[in-house]
This record gives structure tokens, C-alpha cells and sequence, in this order.
């Protein structure tokens, strides 16, 4: 293109003067752009090692905590173990080739346990996610969209915003019958708060943008307009808050066990588990029974939380090239 | 502002009455059983229903309620069932206060200190070694519950540095590791939001113009960067307090330090149903008195804020 051109009729020939030929390929080349939102998200979040690290492990252990009960060899988690020489419980066993992270104060099988425990604490945290996504979701919704349930809405957060969360956590549980479904009821009623609010502010952005507007005009009815104008928006956060529901159901879940008012404990659960441990920790030998679940937890809590942060970065189409 | 702080104030008297209402009608759910201490199998039906009626517990539900508004608002929180029995709260708590109140002012100058300062420098160092390492404190500390760091440190770094397991009153180093373990998470929330502040204000305009008048780095930092930076960190305080209080409950009974937080989880074990009661009420009064504090706090020290605004934030 950069030819020096010395005389004018040398850089005109009949060439220049045809049609050419129309290529469609070619003349989508300038206005188009093949962006996709997730795929621009995926990619995003695969150029982040650490979370791809995350994300690796979390699909190892939740496959394992699936699978692990149908393996070879697995004890139940409930099993006493009894000493074949002397008859009584195999008590505070070392860990060694049988018993790969030792016996618990009673002779059950802490590997058996901690993954018991994992499923336990993994499906209060799922649920909890679920539903905190599920009234989160509506009721933020109707609070951004419905401009008359704004003030009524607004008034009820804020008195229970004003309640420090533990207290009702501890409250809702020490009112009803410890079990798994009165943990996900209480966990439920603190945490669609902060998603409910953050689907309002989402949604009073977006709700006044003229494609809304013109939706409306064309009377649209409000449910339509929510769930195919606003909610694809909100994809990413709701996936985020999901993701954090896991480590903090599971924090809530070891605070409340701590404090009496976790699962009975037949149930194993890392609350518990990270309980009876502690029951012995003063005890060098005995550590192990305290270390394993602490570890177990951290790798679960510290994946899902990097995994749901990492995501949430890479879901803002503001980080998309 | 005055008519803002008064708004305020109303909106928090009308959480704290509706917390107290729902609490009362929440406790009165609980089995009847809580209202006799250690004696309810000696006694027989019609003792029972003496004892419930001379206790109010057989009037009409509003008339109930009535008189609990009046309780409180005397001041008088009712008596021990079970932890102490027919020991006025009032007399329990006096005693537990100091405890609670010592550690939470310490746990939030702690937090608020070393969270700053942990998050400027993190802001400064940017993408270096040490806000790495930050970075990954302030990652584990999030995700990880604090029930099962608290444990940790508890039993490792007592043996390390030699300080005592256990809360004693008379010894300065018990107070230590229970005020640090404390403000572990407020330290990390408060470096969090202190960074990201920090470099969001780093790429403004204002610090170009700085740069390009000639100043030098340490006098855009200090003069311009921070205090623009501090600013919205008010808004953290409630939060702060929050953080202090959950971890109270668990600090305090873990090191047995005889304050308020540790009894919480005594009386819980032990089905005290009017200790509870009590307690709950003053730790949401605790958390919605900070709430207030901090909006209050912004307003006056943020003129950008719009006071017309409504409930909304």
C-alpha cells in the first residue's frame, strides 16, 4: 500500500473499476465481533492459575465425597470399631494403612467420618446457597421492580440488617429442634439479605434503560419483563453468592456446634467433627483427631471462596476484552 | 443533620422494639419446662400452673407482651432460671460487662489500626511480594471459619510464645492472644477495603496533577491518597462491631474469659430461656446502636452524602 507513486496512470489499472464480488464473510469482518459472554468469562478465569488450581481440587473432592462410600474397603462413618484382642472399643487409634486418619475417642473411622462430615456440610451448604439464590432473587426483584413495594421492602431490611446476623443464627437454632433442616431454615433467613439488596440495585440500574421502557410500553407484563429483560444481567453475582453460601453455611455450621446448638451428633458434620477434636486437643498424640477435619475444612471453605471471587471478577463483562 | 440523626434514631428504636417483640414471641415458643429450674420432676400438675400463673406466663399473649415492654423499659431484664437461680440478670451481667466491653474496645482499636495500616501498605506494595502475602492472609481469614483459625492459634501459639491457655484477670499476657485472635477478621476486612480504596484513588486524576506538579510521593500519599481513602472506612465501623461481637461469643468462652459472649454460650448449654432472652436482646441493642453510630458518623464526615435519601443506602 505504501508504493511511492511517481506518475498518476501508473497506479490506476481496469482492476480498480470492477465490481467485486460480494463475500459475505468479508463484509461481516468490520461490524461484527464474535463475543460471547461465556466464553469471554471462561477465558478470563482460565488465565487465573491459582483459581484454575481451586477449581481442579473442588472437582477432585466432590467427586471423591461422592463416590467414597461406594469404594472398596470404606467403613460407615457411624461404625465402632472393636479391638479383636481385647474386645473393647479400638480407641484414639494411630493413623496407620487401615485406618488412613486414625480412630476418633470412641473407635469410628475418622476417614470415614471426615468425608461423611464433607457431605453433610457441603449439602447443608448447597441448599442454603439455593435458597438464599431463590428468595434473594425474588424478593429483590420485586423490590427493584415494583416501584410501590419499594418503601415497605425497604423499611423490613433494614430493621433486619440492623440485627447482627449471629444473633438471629443463634436465636432460630436455639428455639428449634437441632437438625439439618432447622440449620439451612436459619442460615436461609439471614442470608438472602445482602442478595436480595444487591438484585435491587442491579435492577433499579437497569430497569429504566430504554429497551425496558419500550417493553413496558408494549405492555410487557412485570414477570416477563423481569425474568427475560433483567435477570440474565444478574447471572454472575447470583452464581458468586452461591459459591460464598458453601464456606460461610460451613462457618456458621462449626460456630453453632461450638456453641451447643449444631447437629445432634450422630450426624457427622465438619461442625462436629472439628468439635470432638477439639475435645481432645489437649492431648498431643490425640491431635491428629482435630488437625485432619481443620484441614479437610480450610482446602473446602478457601477453594470455593477463591473459585466464587475469581468468577465473579471474570463474569463482570467490565474485565472482557 | 439533625434531622437526619433523629430519623436515624427513630428507625433504630423501631428495629430494637421489633426485636424485642419478635424475641418475646420467639421465646414463648420454647417448651414450659425452662421456667422451673432443677425441680420441674417434683412437681405436680397443679403446682406447675400456680407457678406459670404467679410467673404471668398463663395472662392473654398482649398483656404479656405489655408488661415485658414495661420490664424493659425499667431496665430490669428479669431473673436467672437455671445458670443462677432467682438472681436478678441485671446483678449477673453487672459483673460480666467490664470483661466484654475491655475486650471489644481493644479488638476494635486493634482492628482498625493494623487493618489500615496492613491495608496501605498493601495499596503501596501493589502486585509485590507483600500484598501477595496479604492478599492470602486476607483470603484465609474470609474463608475460613473463624471457629477452626481461633482453635489453632489457641494451641500452637501459646506453646510458641509461652503465654498462658487460659484467661486470668491478673495476668497482663492472658490478655494477649484472646484480643489478637479477636480482630483477626476485622484486621483483614478493614485491609481489604483500605487497599482497594487506596488504588482506586491512585488512578484518579488528581493524583496525576500531583505527580505532574512535582510532588513527591510520600506528600500525594499522605495529603491527598489517604485522606480521601479514610473516609469511606467509617462506613466499616458497624460492621467492625458486628465482626467483634460473633467472635466474643467464641473468644470469650474458649479462653473462659468471664464476660459476656462466654455466659451466651453457658446459658445456651444449660437452657436458660431468660438469660438468653436477655443476652440476645443486649447483643442486637449492641449491633444496632453501632449501625447508627456509623451512618451518623458519615454524614457528618462525608458532605457528599445526599441526607434527602430515604431508608435506601
Amino acid at each position: 500500500m505504501s508504493k511511492k507513486v511517481e506518475k498518476l496512470s501508473d497506479g490506476i489499472n481496469k482492476g480498480l473499476f470492477e465490481f467485486a464480488d460480494y463475500d459475505e464473510v468479508k463484509a461481516q469482518r468490520g461490524g461484527y465481533s464474535n463475543y460471547s459472554y461465556w466464553r469471554s468469562t471462561f477465558q478470563v478465569f482460565s488465565k487465573n492459575k491459582i483459581a484454575i488450581f481451586f477449581l481442579y481440587i473442588v472437582i477432585i473432592l466432590l467427586t471423591f465425597t461422592i463416590i467414597q462410600p461406594y469404594l472398596p474397603n470404606q467403613k460407615s462413618p457411624t461404625q465402632i470399631t472393636i479391638d479383636e484382642n481385647t474386645g473393647m472399643q479400638l480407641r484414639n487409634h494411630e493413623p496407620d494403612k487401615e485406618f488412613y486418619f486414625g480412630t476418633n475417642s470412641i473407635g469410628q473411622d475418622l476417614w470415614a467420618r471426615i468425608w461423611s462430615g464433607t457431605r453433610t456440610s457441603l449439602f447443608i451448604g448447597i441448599l442454603v446457597g439455593l435458597w438464599d439464590a431463590i428468595l434473594g432473587i425474588i424478593i429483590g426483584a420485586l423490590w427493584g421492580y415494583v416501584r410501590s413495594l419499594d418503601r415497605i421492602i425497604t423499611e423490613i431490611y433494614n430493621v433486619l440488617d440492623n440485627i447482627p446476623n449471629t444473633i438471629i443464627l443463634v436465636l432460630l437454632t436455639y428455639i428449634m429442634r437441632p437438625s439439618i433442616p432447622t440449620l439451612i431454615f436459619a442460615m436461609c433467613m439471614t442470608g438472602w439479605l445482602s442478595m436480595a439488596r444487591f438484585i435491587r440495585n442491579q435492577i433499579v440500574i437497569i430497569r429504566d434503560r430504554e429497551y425496558n421502557l419500550a417493553s413496558r410500553c408494549l405492555g410487557t407484563p412485570t414477570s416477563r419483563i423481569i425474568t427475560k429483560n433483567l435477570l440474565p444481567y444478574l447471572v454472575s453475582v447470583i452464581m458468586l453468592q452461591m459459591a460464598l453460601a458453601i464456606p460461610g453455611a460451613i462457618g456458621s455450621e462449626v460456630f453453632l456446634t461450638y456453641i451447643g446448638l449444631g447437629l445432634p451428633i450422630n450426624i457427622p458434620s465438619l461442625g462436629n467433627l472439628i468439635n470432638e477434636g477439639r475435645g481432645v486437643m489437649m492431648v498431643e498424640s490425640l491431635r491428629y483427631q482435630l488437625i485432619f477435619p481443620a484441614i479437610a475444612l480450610s482446602i473446602i471453605t478457601i477453594s470455593f471462596y477463591v473459585i466464587g471471587n475469581v468468577f465473579a471478577d471474570a463474569a463482570d463483562p467490565r474485565n472482557h476484552v | 443533620m439533625i434531622q437526619y440523626a433523629f430519623k436515624r434514631l427513630i428507625q433504630s428504636l423501631i428495629t430494637l422494639l421489633m426485636v424485642i417483640t419478635i424475641v418475646f414471641l420467639l421465646m414463648r415458643q420454647m417448651p414450659e419446662e425452662g421456667y422451673f429450674g432443677t425441680n420441674y420432676e417434683k412437681l405436680d400438675y397443679a403446682q406447675r400452673e400456680a407457678i406459670l400463673e404467679n410467673m404471668g406466663l398463663r395472662d392473654p399473649i398482649h398483656v404479656q407482651l405489655k408488661n415485658f415492654y414495661m420490664q424493659i423499659l425499667k431496665g430490669d431484664l428479669g431473673k436467672s432460671i437455671i445458670y443462677r437461680p432467682k438472681v436478678e440478670i441485671s446483678a449477673i451481667l453487672k459483673a460480666k460487662i467490664p470483661y466484654s466491653l475491655k475486650f471489644g474496645v481493644a479488638t476494635l482499636s486493634l482492628s482498625l489500626g493494623f487493618g489500615i495500616l496492613l491495608g496501605i501498605s498493601m495499596a503501596l506494595n501493589k502486585d509485590r511480594i507483600w500484598d501477595r502475602v496479604g492478599t492470602a492472609y486476607i483470603v484465609f481469614i474470609s474463608a475460613v471459619p473463624a471457629a477452626v483459625y481461633y482453635l489453632f492459634l489457641q494451641l500452637y501459639v501459646t506453646d510458641i510464645f509461652r503465654l498462658p491457655i487460659l484467661f486470668n484477670p491478673d495476668k497482663p499476657s492472658s490478655w494477649i492472644l484472646p484480643a489478637i485472635s479477636m480482630s483477626l477478621g476485622g484486621i483483614a476486612s478493614y485491609a481489604m477495603w483500605m487497599r482497594r480504596y487506596m488504588v482506586d484513588e491512585l488512578n484518579m486524576d488528581y493524583v496525576k496533577l500531583a505527580r505532574a506538579k512535582g510532588l513527591s510521593n510520600r506528600k500525594i500519599m499522605i495529603s491527598h491518597v489517604l485522606r480521601n481513602a479514610f473516609v469511606p472506612m467509617i462506613q466499616y465501623l458497624p460492621s467492625a462491631i458486628l465482626y467483634t461481637i460473633a467472635g466474643s461469643i467464641y473468644i470469650e468462652s474458649l479462653y473462659s474469659i468471664p464476660g459476656m459472649g462466654g455466659l451466651l454460650v453457658d446459658v445456651i448449654q444449660r437452657q436458660d430461656n431468660t438469660l438468653v432472652q436477655a443476652l440476645v436482646l443486649i447483643y442486637s441493642s449492641i449491633g444496632i446502636f453501632g449501625l447508627f453510630l456509623g451512618d451518623i458518623l458519615m454524614a457528618i464526615l462525608d458532605p457528599r452524602i445526599k441526607l434527602e435519601r430515604g431508608g435506601t443506602r
